[in-house]
């Protein structure tokens, strides 16, 4: 059985093609079905997000699997596989199992470090076990992964600083002043990037915001989004004089808050710091203003800079956090490499002991009269000589790492034995019942 | 006995500041919790120092140069174990032991034999003095510390770098308010130590006030505190200026604990005694 992955994400293909590609997820499950369907594919999952598109499947005949697998996007989606082809990625084995643990880990993400991309796996996940296409295989690929993402998240820093400008923004606040609860929020301008910037405040605990702009409407309306106060334009000194954090984004051509301005503010204040961030161009506030004492102007590039530099940072942590992916991807791919051996060794050792078990009853039943102990005697005998028969073999089985040579030894038992199947689904189906016993397959192989 | 206890203080106190500097160096809490507890059990020792020297020399035992420098070590220690426990500002250990391993050390070079007490010492007042003068002293030894560590972030926040050192500084709110707060309680406590000091001087020497060098270094530091408090507390002196001034104020503080023994001569030089 052969675990396969393939897809596209925003690094092999632009978003006009994604969208196409992408699966709205109220009929996720109908898609999941249909792949579930598909008779190359034993279990199959669904990651659709803006950033990727991606079908996680099992399959015991990988080259069918992946041709129905990209007829399927095709049809589905009614676009010509043509136009998408070369956007699409394709990886089998340990191949897949790196790839889903990287993206988990968000190594494979726009922004390296973010905490979204393991949500939406796990609601992928989800998805696929309500519609019943996922099984074993990906039940414990699926777990690894989560467990993955949560050892690089909280052995590596590479989640630790801010990289967006916004949240950049805040962590400066809180460099500032400690925590933002009890802080006030001036706006000024009541556009988008103030709307934007405000939330992550508010979110970040700022807990009054107050807005002023030229229109009043507008300021009004924003005010309410935040269940905060709208000022007239005149007032704005007011308003500076009662805010910790100002947040200038309007399109005056000329400076809005200049330094005299705020230096009486400040005095006002009790030289109480206030934190200006600039996101206008042209500029609000006079760029002298942020040499004054307990005062902090920050304009966009600014806070890009900062931002760059914690990217920085984080790419540095991403060499960490691969090779606990390649650790774990290895672990892995053992455990799974033993799911094969495992049930020949126990059809192995069943044929064996079926044989002794005959020939020792038939042996028994020709000498009614030998004793407990002599019976005890000859069970030990038999089973001693079963046992150490197949020792060699199956330490040397249970050793094999190299899949080329697994396969060869198996095949070879399973016909001159006669063994049932070389079936991992047989394994499985036994499995259904007692998990127990799949459990501790897989805390032996880690 | 004492004497032993002390240099197993100092050698623990070695280990704990190379320790904490260690923690700001490589930012891994686990060296913080490291240094703070062998700075801890360092304190224990230096405790027990003080605690033997008092029984053996049957005086409380701040009266030469050795006597001082270790207990103003101790003061600063246990302080900083004090600060640690109620507001978690890791990275206070980094600037504080450093200041209080080189008083350790200063001490180490001295003799460190115990005397018959000096008659113009034989005083009730001597003990109240003492300490409160060495723990206003200590606690602007923290001011002092509070107000670097503002001026050191502060110029990473206005230079825009939110790197390595801005990481390692708590917000500077958080440094003013400390500092503010160090400055309340040390103030009272220095005051005392000045007003305790006049009344022994009226019992020893029958005047209150003779403008000797360490009485007369200590009014300045006194005014210079009082300044600042003052500053703070009426025009809203915060930030830049009150570190700075927390910086000057502790350069008089060392001047008078320090510089006036070994620079300037008068009736407070324990050199004379000896």
């Amino acid at each position: 059985m052969e675990l396969l992955v393939i897809g596209l994400n925003h690094n092999t293909a632009p978003i006009q093609i994604r969208e196409c590609l992408a699966f709205p997820q109220d009929r996720l499950g109908e898609a999941l079905s249909k792949v579930h369907a598909l008779a190359s594919v034993k279990e199959d999952m669904i990651v659709s997000t803006c950033n990727r598109v991606e079908v996680y499947a099992s399959t015991r005949a990988t080259e069918k699997a992946i041709y129905d697998l990209k007829e399927f996007l095709s049809q589905y989606h009614g676009i010509s596989l043509k136009e998408f082809e070369k956007s699409l990625y394709c990886h089998v084995g340990e191949e897949a199992v790196r790839h889903i643990f990287r993206v988990a880990s968000s190594l494979d993400s726009m922004v390296l470090g973010e905490p979204q991309i393991l949500g939406q796996i796990k609601d992928a996940y989800d998805i696929s076990q309500q519609a019943k296409t996922s099984g074993l295989i990906l039940h414990r690929l699926l777990h690894r992964a989560f467990h993955v993402a949560k050892k690089v998240r909280t052995e590596t820093k590479i989640a630790i600083s801010a990289v967006s400008v916004s949240s950049v923004a805040v962590e400066l606040a809180e460099k500032i002043f400690g925590t933002l609860e009890r802080k006030t929020v001036l706006l000024i301008g009541a556009g988008e990037m103030c709307e934007l910037a405000a939330r992550h405040l508010v979110s970040g605990g700022a807990e009054r915001i107050l807005v002023a702009n030229r229109t009043c409407e507008r300021a009004v309306s924003l005010a309410q989004e935040f269940r905060g106060e709208a000022i007239p334009f005149e007032d704005m000194a007011q308003g500076l004089k009662k805010s910790d954090i100002v947040i200038s984004a309007t399109n005056s051509p000329r400076y809005l808050i200049e330094q005299d301005q705020v230096t009486r503010v400040m005095r006002d204040r009790k030289q109480k710091p206030i934190f200006f961030i600039d996101i206008a161009d042209p500029r609000d506030i006079e760029p002298n203003v942020g040499d004054m004492e307990n005062v902090y102007l920050y304009n966009i590039d600014d806070l890009q800079k900062v931002a760059n530099e914690n990217i920085k940072d984080r790419e540095k942590e991403a060499q960490k956090a691969e090779a606990i992916v390649q650790d774990e991807v290895v672990k892995f791919v053992s455990w799974y490499r033993s799911l094969d051996v495992t049930p020949t060794i126990v059809a192995l050792r069943k044929k064996f002991d079926e044989i002794r078990k005959k020939e020792l009853e038939k042996t028994l039943s020709l000498h009614p009269d030998l004793s407990d102990k002599e019976k005890k005697s000859l069970e030990a005998l038999t089973s001693a000589i079963i046992n150490k028969i197949l020792h060699t073999p199956i330490t040397l089985l249970k050793q094999t790492n190299e899949e080329a040579m697994a396969d060869l030894y198996l095949d070879a038992l399973q016909t001159l034995f006669g063994l049932p199947g070389k079936s991992l689904e047989a394994f499985f189906e036994k499995c259904e019942e007692g998990k127990e016993k799949e459990e501790a397959n897989f805390e032996d192989a880690f | 006995m004492d004497i032993l206890f002390f240099k197993v203080a100092s050698f623990l106190y070695l280990f704990g500041t190379l320790a904490y500097l260690a923690y700001v160096f490589f930012l891994k809490r686990v060296l913080s919790r490291v240094a703070a507890a062998i700075v801890s059990v360092g304190f224990a020792f230096h405790t027990l120092a003080i605690l033997t020297r008092y029984f053996e020399a049957g005086y409380t035992p701040v009266t030469n140069l050795y006597e001082s420098l270790s207990f103003f070590a101790w003061m600063m220690i246990g302080l900083l174990l004090v600060a640690n426990l109620k507001y978690k500002v890791r990275v206070l250990g980094s600037f504080l032991t450093p200041i209080a391993l080189i008083l350790m050390l200063f001490a180490f070079a001295l003799p460190k034999e115990i005397f018959p007490l000096a008659p113009v010492l034989k005083s009730f007042w001597h003990p109240f003095h003492v300490i409160f003068a060495f723990l206003g002293n200590a606690i602007f030894t923290l001011t002092f510390c509070f107000g670097v560590m503002y001026l050191i972030q502060e110029h990473q926040v206005k230079a825009k770098k939110m790197g390595a050192i801005a990481k390692r500084l708590p917000s500077l709110n958080l440094l003013d308010d400390l500092s503010y707060l160090s400055l309340k309680f040390g103030f009272p406590l220095l005051t005392l130590g000045i007003i305790t000091g006049a009344v022994w001087a009226e019992y020893a020497w029958g005047r209150y006030w003779n403008w000797d060098p360490k009485e007369t270094w200590s009014l300045i530091t006194w005014l210079l505190y009082a300044a600042l408090l003052h500053q703070r507390m009426t025009v809203g002196w915060r930030g830049r200026k009150a570190a700075m001034m927390a910086i000057v104020g502790f350069v008089a503080v060392l001047f008078t604990f320090l510089g006036v023994n070994l620079l300037l001569p008068g009736l407070h030089t324990y050199s004379k005694w000896q």
